[in-house]
């Protein structure tokens, strides 16, 4: 799940092509890349909903067998009783029109429910993710600059610590400790039962939000840490910090102005490639704390199963990860020279 | 005794020697060992009596103390003996997960490195897609759409899993593949079979068991996801599906932190047990790293 180890080097899985194209060509391959993926991801959602064994209507009547006459009806009312290439062009022109199905469960459109629950999912993501790369970016700086001191060691092992640590087991603890044992926030949701109007609305929210940001915040920041250390690491050894330093610079200045910069090059793709990790911490910290976003949506898709809200759900998701790869390529070249110029 | 396997032995000592220095590197290696010693005597350790819904007759969600040295779950079964037998489910899943898509990962990198454009591009653009990919969420959709079961959590863990061992072997087999040896090798009438096996496997072998040791971690936090969103097997028990069984007997709001820790800190044990062996290999396998650690 989490594809990187805190270890890896961020540079050997990620380092972009470095070839004499012109910028408009690397930006236009880049898109196409990302159009293709977005290509695949349709299709792979379409084939393992349907060609896999247990056809949908069978994993929906998983737990009550129904007799033949109402499968073959439910077939018929999904179009499943069709040549699979028909549904796949119908479900192509479908999606192209923003129409992803009826979900079973809600008896609604999945594009309006998607819709609905991308608001909290991302102020949760978003909050989580800017916190994370802050507090990620800035103690894995100091700990690689004092390395080896108490700061760095304590740092890397909770990073290490926090690594191992299952997202939705933290949540409970969490939950465990400040909701139910301390009771200084609430155990569920974004908003109190009724609704508050106004500021006080606003206050409600962040309220709510605290819980579970906190929960992403730690499993997520352990990995920009890392990143950030080894990738200032590679620096410190570099000829022009010494140069840096030798024209009389102050040591924070060196850090500051000249180490930091270049070591955050890596960090950046980083971020973006992980934006996968965000989404899977998404699932399991929007159940563990009923917050009504896309994470909690799938929860519920899976649970019924509801095959076209959870098709719906990948969709979205994967889609959206995609897109922010997309843009950290094109980022990556336009903050680093060096790639545009090698 | 051939030189060639002298000189291994040689090496390997020496490797051994490495790694014992490494004191993370050991305390992991106990962590596992312990956690292997419980799995295999889980059965011996827990009468399965302990673990039957009706006959376990202790008193219901009971702190420790009243309720045995770890207290009892909502059956009145021993949450101690409960965690023991679960430490079965995680390790196999687990590592039949991570050989499953370590084997995949690395078949697929060798053969982007060594075959040409065409085989090249349409492996890197495959692997590529299964890297960015929300992995959790396709796992997730693989364990609703297959049948519950042990397998199925094995197949949508591996299979969302390997992309990056593909693009870690692919990086190793190009630099391997660039050295004359290789060359030599392919003059000499090698085939492709024979250049792969005898002369690239070998060499990125070391770095595939890092990354291997590391990847079962992953897998482990996977497969107690999944069993937590209700997606494992139902007639297994596992951590994942304790902490699922905790959550919908109410043992939060009840307090029953006996019930939510002991679970929860057994993966992270082990994980951390990995974690710490698969850095420990990393730095004896690539020295550059050591100045780092």
């Amino acid at each position: 799940m989490t594809d990187l180890a805190p270890t890896a080097n961020p540079v050997d899985l990620v380092a972009p092509e470095r070839g004499g194209r012109s910028g408009w060509v690397f930006a236009a391959l880049t898109v196409l890349r990302g159009l293709l993926s977005l290509v695949l991801i349709v299709v792979l959602g379409f084939f393992l909903f349907r060609v896999l064994p247990g056809d949908p209507v069978r994993a929906m009547t998983r737990d009550r067998p129904g007799d033949p006459a109402s499968l073959a009806r439910l077939r018929a009312e999904f179009g499943l009783d069709r040549p699979l290439w028909e549904q796949f062009v119908d479900h192509i022109g479908d999606l192209l029109h923003g129409d992803l199905g009826t979900s079973y469960q809600f008896k609604q459109p999945v594009t309006d429910l998607i819709l609905g629950r991308l608001g909290p999912t991302v102020l949760l993501t978003g909050t989580a993710l800017v916190l994370a790369v802050g507090i990620g970016l800035w103690a894995g700086s100091r700990a690689a600059w004092r390395h080896g001191s108490t700061f760095d060691r304590l740092m890397t092992s909770t990073a290490l610590v926090l690594w191992s640590v299952p997202t939705f087991w933290l949540g409970l603890i969490v939950l465990l400790v400040f909701a139910v044992g301390l009771d200084l926030f609430p155990t569920a949701g974004m908003t109190s039962p009724g609704g508050v109007p106004g500021f006080a609305g606003v206050l409600d929210v962040a309220h709510h939000l605290v819980l579970p940001c906190l929960t992403m915040v730690a499993v997520v920041y352990a990995q920009y840490l890392m990143v950030m250390r080894s990738s200032l690491l590679e620096e410190m050894s570099a000829d022009y910090l010494t140069t840096a330093r030798a024209k009389g610079l102050r040591d924070n200045v060196v850090r500051r102005r000249h180490a930091i910069p270049n070591a955050l090059l890596p960090t950046i793709t980083i971020i973006f490639l992980n934006v996968g990790m965000v989404v899977a911490g998404a699932v399991t910290v929007e159940t563990v704390f009923s917050w009504p976003g896309l994470g909690l949506l799938t929860y519920q898709a899976l649970a019924v199963p509801d095959l076209p809200l959870l098709q719906g759900t990948l969709i979205t998701l994967s889609a959206a990860v995609v897109i922010m790869n997309v843009i950290a390529d094109l980022l990556y070249r336009l903050v680093d020279p060096r790639v545009r110029t090698a | 005794m051939s030189v060639a396997a002298d000189r291994r032995r040689v090496a390997l000592r020496s490797f051994a020697r490495g790694y014992l220095s490494h004191r993370a590197g050991v305390a992991g290696l106990v962590v596992l060992a312990v956690a292997v010693l419980v799995a295999v005597l889980a059965p011996m350790l827990v009468p399965a009596a302990m673990l039957s819904v009706v006959d376990a007759g202790g008193p219901v969600l009971a702190p420790p103390g009243r309720g045995g040295l770890l207290g009892t779950d909502e059956n009145g079964r021993s949450v101690l003996a409960l965690t023991l037998v679960g430490t079965r489910v995680s390790l196999v899943v687990g590592i039949a997960a991570t050989l499953l898509s370590v084997l995949f990962g690395s078949l697929v990198g060798m053969l982007a490195a060594h075959f040409g454009r065409i085989v090249s591009a349409i492996l890197m653009v495959i692997t590529d897609f299964f890297l960015v990919l929300p992995s959790l969420v396709l796992a997730i959709v693989l364990s609703t759409v297959l049948d519950r079961g042990l397998v199925t959590i094995v197949l949508a863990i591996g299979v969302t899993s390997w992309a990056s061992t593909a693009r870690l072997v692919r990086a190793q087999t190009l630099a391997v593949e660039a050295r004359p040896y290789i060359e030599r090798a392919a003059v000499l009438g090698g085939g492709h079979a024979h250049i792969l096996g005898k002369h690239v496997l070998p060499a990125v072998a070391p770095l595939v068991l890092a990354n291997t040791t590391l990847t079962v971690g992953s897998a482990i936090i996977a497969e107690s996801t999944l069993s937590f969103l209700g997606l494992g097997d139902p007639g297994s028990i596992s951590w994942g599906a304790m902490l699922r069984s905790a959550v919908e007997s109410g043992a939060i709001t009840a307090g029953a932190w006996w019930y939510l820790l002991p679970p929860g800190l057994a993966i992270v044990a082990v994980v951390l047990g990995f974690t710490l062996c698969g850095r420990a290999l990393e730095v004896q396998l690539n020295p550059a790293l050591a100045a780092k650690a």
